[in-house]
């Protein structure tokens, strides 16, 4: 994994295409050899399906595993033993989840990861943090939910972190008063889960008149919207009807899956969801498989170069989506640049924040 | 209380652990206690301990026992003994 440690000495946004495509060739094919050695289902697949990973391919001809598979099996490429922690998406009941099974290799170059990519949009420092969730979503350490992830691997980059929700999901506002007493006039790191913040943060301050002044604040969410569809909410509304209960100016999407932890999709200022050196997307076909022409609406087809303990470097999600462009960002990071469209339909219906029901 | 008192106790409370298992060798993810959870307790204590900041790539760099005695001589805090 040479190639990868490379990688990881380089600004997480600095690699032009062709300079990213050579890296990808090579370390994808080291990934597939991995995992075909170490899982029995995943080289059973490729042996079906006639892909010989001995061979050097382009990055596109490498197999995806449709992210339904992490649920229907435990898939996992180093003895059990070496696994450290388990996630898991959707726990709504009836439904299966996915089971993420890490190594510490895996779990350690995931917080890099994230927290890198966060630093670029952020820059270093460590800003006072509140997270617009419960302190219980963390409360087992072997058995993470995509929630309790994402909230670990964000508070790296702050400190006096305060969790805004109580254990009922009800909103601390003393707490949160506190804090931002404790810290006016200081730059502020908000963190939360789209669904959840809407649901418990915005609803809650709209009804209750009360305005909070976090016009000093940056929020970064994710876990996507679609349970906000129904409300008719998408991006701009959101960061619009946030702005009004909080003045908040700054409001920062994230893309991501529980299936490759850490190397998320940022949105930049301009709006984009930004590819790093950590992760890339190749949009689909729903109907055939094959890459869309450029302009082309497609299926997302996730790469990271993070996932050592389970065959998830090449994932097929149900998520549509849109190239915006690649390398050509105002905001200056290179990359491809994207934008979701929703998801196809009659997908299984989850998401990051379906981990969570309302009751 | 010297610095090395004051970094292994940081360990103790941090990480919930014993005293006698805060010692050379032990690992971020190398054992149950330090994890990320572990982890972020282990910086707080560490950052009120030595009334220091750490920065963001120390707190990813910090990876062992060792390692962060390394670290903490950036902010000019020798751990010795």
């Amino acid at each position: 994994m040479e190639k990868r440690k490379e990688l990881f000495g380089q600004s997480p946004y600095g690699l032009s295409s062709q300079e990213k495509r050579e890296y990808y060739r090579q370390i994808m094919q080291e990934l597939t050899r991995k995992h075909d050695r170490g899982c029995a289902p995943y080289h059973n697949l490729l042996r079906n399906i006639g892909f010989d990973p001995a061979i050097s391919h382009e990055v596109e001809e490498y197999p995806f595993l449709p992210v339904r598979l992490f649920k229907e099996y435990e898939l996992l490429s180093v003895p059990r033993e070496d696994i450290i922690k388990t996630m898991t998406s959707s726990g709504t009941t009836g439904q299966r989840v996915s089971k993420i099974f890490l190594d510490k290799e895996t779990a350690v170059n995931q917080s890099a990861a994230l927290v890198r990519i966060a630093m670029d949009m952020l820059g270093g420092k460590r800003f006072p943090m509140m997270i617009i969730d419960s302190k219980s979503v963390i409360k087992d350490r072997k058995m993470f939910s995509a929630r309790g992830a994402g909230i670990l691997g964000f508070a790296m980059l702050g400190r006096d972190t305060v969790y805004a929700l109580d254990e009922n999901m009800n909103l601390d506002l003393e707490g949160v008063e506190a804090f931002l007493q404790r810290h006016q006039g200081e730059n502020i790191l908000l963190f939360g889960f789209t669904f959840m913040i809407w649901e418990h943060f915005y609803k809650i301050l709209r009804d209750s008149g009360k305005k909070l002044d976090l016009s000093q604040a940056v929020l970064l969410h994710g876990g996507g919207f679609k349970k906000l569809a129904q409300e008719a909410v998408d991006n701009e509304t959101y960061k619009e009807k946030l702005n009004e209960v909080c003045g908040i100016q700054r409001v920062c999407n994230y893309y991501g899956m529980v299936e490759q932890t850490g190397s998320i999709f940022m949105e930049c200022e301009c709006g984009r969801l930004h590819a790093s050196n950590y992760s890339d997307i190749i949009l689909r076909n729903p109907r055939d498989f094959s890459v869309c022409r450029e302009g082309e609406t497609g299926l997302i087809q996730l790469l990271s170069v993070l996932p050592d303990s389970y065959p998830g470097h090449s994932i097929l999600s149900e998520d549509l989506g849109e190239l915006i462009g690649e390398d050509d960002c105002p905001c200056g990071r290179k990359g491809k640049t994207f934008r979701i469209l929703g998801r196809i339909q009659n997908a299984e219906v989850r998401g990051c924040s379906d981990t969570y029901e309302k009751r | 209380m010297t610095n090395m008192e004051k970094y292994r106790n940081a360990f103790v409370k941090g990480l919930e652990l014993p005293l006698e298992e805060v010692k050379s060798g032990l690992t971020y993810q190398g054992i149950e206690n330090w994890d990320s959870v572990g982890h972020m307790g282990l910086i707080a204590e560490l950052e009120e301990a030595f009334d220091i900041m750490f920065e963001t790539e120390d707190i990813i760099d910090f990876s062992s026992f060792e390692k962060g005695i390394e670290i903490l001589k950036k902010y000019d805090i020798a751990v010795e003994g």
